[in-house]
């Protein structure tokens, strides 16, 4: 079968300008109209690079210094501005990561998505533009198009600005669609329904997709092809199912290798007294908004009871504003609760209880951003030693041995003692967050999403140093996050939370195999159970996919 | 990071003379800063009184040499006292929020609505025209700015996660407090510094000039100008050395203060890098 390609890139060759370092090194691969590729790669890759220069969207600081970009047959590497800007958004379009920002914040809904049909098709009246975008808001699941169109970025969730960022992009019926790690920052299930939007629009307009992501399963289940690139370089290009099942080049092995899957089932003793329990916690917000007036309460979470038992590893898992952070927070004693108990060793602790000292030196916290969780202007000596100050008889000596011992451990010996943060990686900080975490030897341990800011690889690595340290040290831990497949990689047992309120509790493999709670069935339906072959490829299954209509789910509305 | 800005540079050179002609003028000066000789009245700039000599034939750069140290140590004296209070107001109603936050905060909001000199002048009829009259008041004057600076900083430091992980330690509010927020309050601060040393220098010349600051017959660029007026159209000198004194010497601050800011705020080191 002979088709024209709809995008050939050739040799493309990226330096940073001024210097001979090259980011992208002569990359070349075609995309057949109506066909989605995926390309994946680690931060750093230059995957961004490539999909931004198909676009002309280079930043100032790169260079193209050789290879052509044909899209339907034009270089646009030779095309003049006012020609590039032809063809952007009308023949192609580009969906960004960050739906946060992807918006211009002061503009309407409907002005904004207008604007490529005002300067794309001339030919229409304003009605038949307005009455465009009415019915290309309905198609991607708001629910009262009318009202949305005169609303403003900010009311809208981050999965509904990502479904507007794609209506407006699709309203102009591009052959090529660049989507650019289009739902990284959304939790697991929004990602879904936006990818499946997003594949059913395509589909109907025979747009063709380019997908730049990091998540290797998450293109997988999407693409028809993918490409490999790793430090710039393409390493490996082939069929999705091919790739999956035979990969060719190690680089692809370890991607592979590095996708969460679940482990043998540990043994934890059921009949011990847990070692931290949670009875009818309640915590509202507001109620005291005004001196006269008492302001509406929000209740965040609703009477909830949780225990964790020695050894194990409870992870809770819910979306965005589930309340399963703040529930943490709570546990680590950062929030007050305005109701409930917390009871650490079969005793109730309170703030002002003379046993919270005890366990302040027993619960640690390990955080979610490495960027923001250690003190810039401190050394990673401190940092990590400063957990020992308070720590009751122990002399300088002995803390300094502890310190070196835990760096050590983590797999940071050497000269790291005396670095700053920012002379590290986002995932040799996240070791330092742990060993901070653990030179107390704590016994419990909570986790609020800890490896959710880290590459895939780095985040394999960081989790079972995590795994690790936990089998030596044997602390409880909860394990906060949005990530499944995490979950079920290194949970005991399993808390899924909805609203502020545990909708199911039960053992790791009891609720990856038979989930009770439609909840519980959605979160599972967006992550892929993986199994191994015997040529180092997998094979990757998808639990109840049977995707609804996007129109039809209960939180697609405005 | 290594090389040095030209208006580092320059800035740097400007204040570096002043600071020295101030130090030595604690020690030695060509002539009596004091010193009334009527034989050298109104004498113009020339071989024996470099800068010329004024109505009571004092000279004229033995002067500004006591007045730059004069005005030169009275404003760093101020600008201290104002990033210490403004400091510690900042930080506990930054880091404590609520209803601290707001007392506090009325109470800067209330200072902040009246012009700086205003305010000095103020307080200055309550403490009296001297050197620690001058220094309270204007102290107080620009307290809130800073305040408002560190209050800003700290509110967005506070979510930092490290301020959670070392509550989570066990550390005490105020341990977290001094350990943790302040010094990374430094960067900031030290960019507000200067420009704020520039305001004071500002200020208190404009109270000498007023009859408010240091009493004569002491000298200080404001009182040296001040006193110039009727003069003025024969002996133009008396009024362009205090003049050019203080507008060099701001020049020079405000090419310091921006070359600290372009070191110190990480997004213009990120452009470089």
């Amino acid at each position: 079968m002979t088709r024209s390609e709809l995008l050939k890139v050739e040799g493309l060759t990226l330096n940073v300008v001024g210097t001979s370092h090259t980011v992208v090194k002569n990359v070349s691969f075609s995309v057949f109209p109506g066909e989605t590729v995926g390309i994946v790669g680690e931060s750093g890759s230059g995957k961004t690079l490539v999909a931004k220069s198909i676009m002309g969207l280079e930043p100032p600081a790169i260079q193209r210094r050789s290879g052509s970009i044909r899209f339907e047959r034009e270089d646009i590497t030779r095309l003049s501005p006012l020609e590039l800007r032809r063809l952007r958004g009308a023949r192609m379009g580009m969906v960004f990561q960050e739906p946060m920002t992807s918006l211009n914040p002061s503009m309407k809904i409907g002005q904004q998505m207008e604007e490529g049909l005002a300067l794309h098709r001339k030919d229409l009246s304003k009605e038949q533009r307005r009455d465009l975008v009415l019915d290309m808001l309905r198609r991607v699941g708001i629910r009262e198009p009318q009202k949305a169109v005169t609303a403003y970025p900010h009311e809208f969730s981050g999965g509904m600005r990502q479904r507007i960022m794609l209506a407006s992009v699709m309203l102009l019926k591009p052959a090529l669609l660049v989507a650019d790690e289009p739902t990284t920052a959304l939790d697991a299930v929004v990602q879904r329904d936006v990818l499946d939007l997003m594949t059913s629009l395509t589909r109907a307009h025979g747009t063709a997709v380019l997908m730049i992501s990091h998540d290797l399963a998450m293109v997988a289940r999407y693409t028809d092809r993918i490409i490999v690139m790793c430090k710039g370089e393409i390493v490996e290009e082939g069929k999705t199912q091919d790739l999956l099942d035979r990969p060719q080049h190690q680089y692809t092995r370890k991607l592979l290798a590095t996708m969460p899957r679940r482990l043998p089932k540990r043994e934890i003793s059921v009949s011990s007294p847990p070692v931290v329990e949670v009875r009818d916690l309640v915590i509202e917000y507001g109620g005291s908004r005004s001196l006269f007036r008492a302001g509406d309460v929000k209740q965040v979470l609703h009477s909830v009871s949780l225990s964790v038992r020695p050894r194990e590893v409870v992870a809770l898992v819910g979306g965005s504003g589930s309340g399963k952070t703040t529930l943490g927070r709570t546990i680590a004693g950062l929030i007050e609760p305005s109701s409930g108990e917390i009871r650490f060793s079969g005793e109730t602790v309170r703030r002002d209880s003379p046993n919270w000292i005890q366990y302040r030196l027993n619960c640690q916290m390990v955080f979610q951003d490495p960027y923001s969780s250690l003190d810039p202007r401190m050394r990673i000596a401190e940092i990590v030693g400063e957990a020992l100050r308070l720590m009751p008889d122990m002399s300088h000596e002995e803390r300094q041995a502890r310190v070196q011992e835990i760096l050590e451990e983590v797999g940071l010996g050497g000269n790291f003692a005396q670095r700053y943060p920012h002379e590290l990686s986002g995932g040799q900080r996240q070791r330092v967050a742990i060993a901070r975490a653990l030179v107390r030897r704590p016994s419990f341990v909570v986790a609020d999403e800890p490896v959710s800011a880290l590459d895939v690889t780095v985040r394999a690595q960081v989790l079972d140093l995590f795994a690790q340290m936990q089998d030596r040290y044997g602390f409880s831990c909860l394990f906060i996050s949005h990530d499944l497949g995490v979950v079920e990689q290194i949970a005991d047992r399993v808390v899924v939370m909805k609203d502020g309120r545990i909708v199911e509790e039960g053992d790791r493999d009891t609720i990856f195999d038979h989930p009770q709670h439609p909840y519980t069935i959605e979160l599972l339906s967006a992550v892929p159970s993986l199994e191994t072959n015997d040529h180092g490829g997998v094979q990757l299954k998808w639990r109840y996919a049977e995707p609804a209509a996007p129109a039809e789910r209960p939180h697609a509305t405005v | 990071m290594r090389y040095l800005a030209p208006n580092a540079i320059l800035g740097g050179l400007i204040i570096g003379i002043m600071g020295l002609g101030a130090l030595l003028s604690t020690l030695w000066t060509p002539f009596d800063p004091l010193a009334i000789n009527f034989t050298a009245r109104l004498q113009p700039p020339g071989h024996e009184h470099w800068l010329g000599t004024d109505e009571f034939g004092r000279d004229v750069l033995s002067r500004l040499m006591a007045a730059a140290a004069a005005s030169m140590g009275i404003s760093l004296l101020t600008m201290v006292a104002a990033i210490i209070g403004g400091t510690a107001v900042g930080l506990l109603a930054g880091y404590l929020r609520g209803w601290t936050d707001r007392i506090l905060m009325a109470f800067n909001d209330a200072l902040l609505a009246f012009p700086g000199i205003l305010l000095a002048l103020g307080l200055l009829a309550i403490t009296g025209a001297n050197k620690y009259g001058i220094i309270l008041a204007l102290g107080l004057a620009y307290l809130p700015s800073v305040a408002r600076v560190v209050r800003g900083t700290v509110f967005s430091l506070r979510e930092k996660e490290f301020v959670d992980a070392s509550r989570v330690m066990g550390n005490s509010e105020a341990y977290t407090m001094v350990r943790h927020v302040l010094p990374n309050c430094v960067a900031p601060l030290t960019v507000l510094a200067t420009s704020l040393f520039g305001w004071v220098l500002l200020a208190e010349s404009s109270l000498s000039f007023l009859g408010l600051g240091v009493p004569p017959p002491a000298p200080t660029w404001g009182n040296m100008l001040a006193s110039s007026r009727p003069y003025i159209g024969q002996a133009m000198w008396l009024a362009i050395f205090p003049g050019l004194c203080i507008s060099v010497t701001l020049l020079g601050i405000n090419l310091l203060g921006d070359a600290l800011r372009d070191r110190l705020d990480p997004r213009m080191r990120r452009i470089r890098a």
